[in-house]
């Protein structure tokens, strides 16, 4: 890495390593990100190198741990280039196979391609999956390109192309009016146009001005910006530094989980390469321009996503919101004007500068414009990341994209926005995503997370569940959150246990109001949208809890029972030996019963009740059937013949 | 410093730049209830009883009176049956805390708050941090701190500093809007004594 002193200093060095990388020379891209690795993506990368070693073919193919692709569901994921034959699920020992035969012969392993669950089809490169097809990846298709921890292979396909273009062929006002007139808004949540975010801060009159990522991503299954800092971490940077030029800012922070450490390790190890190279330090590029960039670790608490939470725990105090009638563009970090823009915002960056506006606006809606990036997660066949113009449907997404719902059950909601987001009904499913649509339906974009809910979910419950989660993760600055949230909490669990009474619906609408109307931060105002939402859409589900005492999904565990069907009992034993607390009796040839004063309703003898028998049965808000008299429990020979 | 001229409650009231609204209608004897306010402290934010409705330009919004600053021709209102609510809904829920507060209890007679709503959790304390500040920001010492997030945060001295400072302070205590905050100190020095007094008796 040398320290490059000009544009053309950069592009000479860019061509270098362009002249000595052959396209056609095979390149084995193993993705590294989380979820992959967790899949053991480090021992297939291992055994890669062994292999490719081993082969004595080191001098002619390339082996390189990637960022994510997104496909999730089936990693570890694979992609061999200049083919690009896409292998999912690959393990160790599927390593001397494919070099053998993909890498040796170009035969193509037909057992490590996509499947298509329901065709049977199959398909060899990433763009002909499904998953994959229906995307349009700008900022996502990078991740399998590159080692993430080689500033080489960013600047070979164009790293820093955008920042070279800000400093040296456009005005800072030129850079600005691009990031307006490409009205990107922003993606942690809020969707304020970032074009309109900066300027504020550029017109502040104070001069020391600050440009913070965040990366405080913490809602539950969301790991966007977590994909997009492991795995492609110089294209925040570039982003970062270009947002400082525009605003006359010369510090930059990257506000990031403790929890992410390889994200941390990735960005860390750009900013120090990128020092090196000469993009971030004193006079970058011999532009004049100067700019450093610091990581700061969060200690995880949910609220430091929210703006002033974040600036105040950046300054070394406790992160709890301010209540600030000033916004943090003109008094933010010290009290100095400061852009804070989610990951996803910052990486859009570098392409709308180098593309151009125009091209950013052709993807989107008229009010929400470029792609975005989805954590497609819950009751869905295919998990991962999807990025799609904005404007694309629900039933799209879910479908066509998420390959729909497994098992052959039926969809029940997507909750979109994160905890204090809403979820939106199958009736709803032709929506077409984006900022407005989604805050109309009751819900919000918040940073993209998309969690899908089939049948067997219980909307009562899942209000709970959230509700309960942001309590927990309330600073507890103000009373309208903390103590009215604690409430909300209470009266929601006790309605998932049957306990539910006239006048608690009410309650929480008047608790939900409080929070909206009262609460100090984002925070507090969203809250409620959990319980909001799933009334508006699912109401007769609260209706049934509370006054039937029954939960029509057959999901909250103090208001279902379990019997056994004795017409369909075999008396085999299984459920019998299975039960954790010996509720059921019976014996061989002696039909079961379950004593439904020990059982403890944790359905484990209707998951090991063999499927030709189906005997075991769910019920909620009816009482189980009596059981058979003793003297016909028992099983004759005859019958079982039959 | 400009003089700016809003109306409050319909009456028309002076004031200077940079004042809260708080500030100047308690100037004018217009009361605006607060329990986290403290006029030597840096406004917290943090009761939320303080809210008043704003309108600026034909925009109207809620606001928390202690932190936001006065301007021209801004119009306020203190009382409404909106404003009355949210006093009354966050008083029930301080209420759960510490019910036998009387600070608490005259309010609530004021904006028909039960106190008997919500299933009693006697925390007492009820997160105003009036202590915390004043020992920070007035006396200087941070003997007493917040511990914790949340619904789990309490205030706690912090034993090597309360030792040897609170004995001749104790300003904070008559700060506290319930009894907890003494409470809390006894229990700080009981400990750290007895603690001492084993200390001592090993030695021996």
């Amino acid at each position: 890495m040398p320290q490059l002193n000009s544009a053309e200093e950069l592009e000479q060095f860019r061509q270098e390593l362009l002249s000595k990388r052959d396209p056609n020379r095979p390149c084995i891209s193993i993705c590294a990100g989380t979820g992959c690795l967790a899949y053991g993506a480090a021992e297939v990368i291992d055994a890669f190198k062994a292999e490719i070693k081993e082969q004595g073919l080191t001098a002619v193919v390339d082996t390189k741990g990637t960022g994510c692709p997104g496909f999730c569901e089936r990693g570890p994921v694979v992609v061999i280039y200049p083919e690009e034959i896409c292998y999912l699920g690959v393990k160790p020992e599927d390593v001397p196979e494919i070099v053998a035969q993909t890498i040796g012969e170009k035969k193509v392993l037909d057992r490590l391609v996509y499947e298509d669950p329901n065709t049977g089809d199959h398909a060899v490169h990433e763009s002909d999956i499904p998953f994959y097809k229906h995307q349009e990846r700008n900022i996502l298709s990078h991740n399998i390109k590159i080692d993430s921890k080689s500033i080489d292979d960013y600047l070979s396909i164009g790293g820093y192309s955008a920042l070279t273009k800000a400093l040296f062929r456009m005005t800072d006002i030129e850079v600005l009016e691009e990031v307006k007139k490409s009205n990107i808004r922003g993606r942690g949540g809020g969707g304020f146009p970032a074009g309109r975010k900066w300027e504020g801060s550029r017109n502040a009159p104070e001069k020391v001005k600050y440009v913070i990522v965040n990366a405080d991503e913490g809602d539950p299954g969301a790991f966007m910006d977590r994909a997009l800092l492991e795995g492609n971490p110089h294209s925040i940077l570039e982003g970062l530094i270009i947002g400082g030029y525009a605003i006359g800012a010369h510090e930059g922070f990257i506000y990031v989980r403790q929890e992410y450490p390889l994200a941390v390790e990735n960005i860390t190890l750009a900013i120090a390469q990128a020092e090196k190279c000469g993009f971030l330090g004193r006079n970058i590029l011999g532009s004049g321009f100067d700019f450093t960039v610091k990581v700061h670790q969060g200690a995880g608490a949910f609220v430091c996503g929210e703006s002033t939470a974040l600036m105040t725990s950046l300054e070394g105090r406790v992160g709890e919101p301010r209540p600030k009638y000033v916004r943090s563009n003109v008094k933010g970090l010290w009290n100095r004007p400061s852009v804070l823009n989610n990951v996803e915002t910052w990486a859009n960056v570098p392409l709308i500068i180098n593309n151009g506006a125009d091209w950013f606006t052709r993807y989107g809606t008229e009010g929400s414009k470029g792609t975005k990036i989805f954590s497609l997660v819950g009751k869905i066949t295919n998990t991962g990341l999807v990025e799609i113009p904005m404007g694309m449907t629900l039933r799209d997404i879910i479908y066509k994209i998420g390959g729909g719902i497994p098992g052959g059950k039926k969809f029940k909601a997507v909750q979109t926005g994160g905890p204090s987001g809403g979820c939106i009904p199958e009736s709803l499913l032709d929506l077409e995503v984006d900022f407005d649509e989604l805050t109309k339906a009751g819900s919000m974009m918040g940073s993209g997370g998309m969690i899908v809910m089939d049948e067997d979910t219980c909307m009562v419950d899942v209000a709970r569940y959230f509700i309960h989660f942001l309590t927990d993760e309330s600073c507890g600055k103000c009373v309208p959150c903390r103590e009215g949230l604690r409430q909300m909490d209470k009266i929601l669990t006790r309605i998932t246990e049957g306990k539910g009474k006239e006048g608690d619906v009410e309650t929480l609408e008047e608790f939900s109001e409080l929070a909206i109307e009262a609460s100090l931060c984002a925070l507090g105002k969203s809250a409620p949208n959990p319980f909001l939402s799933t009334l508006r859409y699912f109401r007769d589900e609260y209706e049934a809890h509370i006054k039937d005492k029954r939960c029509p999904a057959l999901s909250c565990k103090e208001l279902i029972s379990y019997y056994i069907d004795p017409a369909k009992c075999r008396a085999c034993l299984i459920c019998l030996k299975k039960c954790p607390v010996d509720a059921i009796d019976g014996g061989k040839r002696k039909i079961h019963i379950i004593d439904q004063d020990r059982c403890t309703n944790c359905g484990t003898c209707l998951e090991v009740c063999p499927a030709k028998f189906d005997a075991v049965i769910k019920v909620s808000g009816e009482p189980v059937p009596p059981s058979i008299p003793e003297e016909q429990r028992m099983i004759s020979r005859k019958s079982k013949e039959k | 410093m400009s003089e700016i001229h809003l109306q409050i409650d319909g009456k028309e009231v002076n004031a200077t730049e940079g004042m809260t609204v708080l500030e100047a209608a308690q100037g004018a004897g217009i009361s605006i209830p607060t329990l986290c306010h403290h006029e030597k402290l840096e406004p917290l934010g943090g009761c939320r009883l303080c809210m008043v409705e704003v309108e600026v330009r034909g925009w109207k919004k809620l606001v928390v009176s202690c932190v936001y600053t006065v301007e021209e021709d801004l119009i306020v209102t203190t009382r409404s049956e909106k404003l009355d609510r949210i006093r009354k809904n966050l008083l029930e829920l301080l209420l759960a805390h510490a019910p036998e507060s009387p600070q608490l209890q005259e309010m609530a007679r004021e904006y028909g708050a039960d106190k008997n709503r919500f299933e009693k959790e006697a925390s007492f304390c009820i997160h105003c941090g009036l202590c915390v500040r004043y020992c920070a920001e007035v006396a200087g010492k941070h003997a007493v701190g917040f511990i914790d997030r949340g619904i789990r945060k309490e205030i706690s001295f912090i034993p090597e500093i309360a030792t040897k400072e609170c004995n001749d302070c104790k300003e904070c205590f008559p700060l506290c809007p319930t009894s907890y905050l003494q409470a809390a100190f006894v229990l700080i020095e009981s400990l750290v004594s007895s603690r001492s007094d084993s200390e001592s008796a090993s030695k021996k």
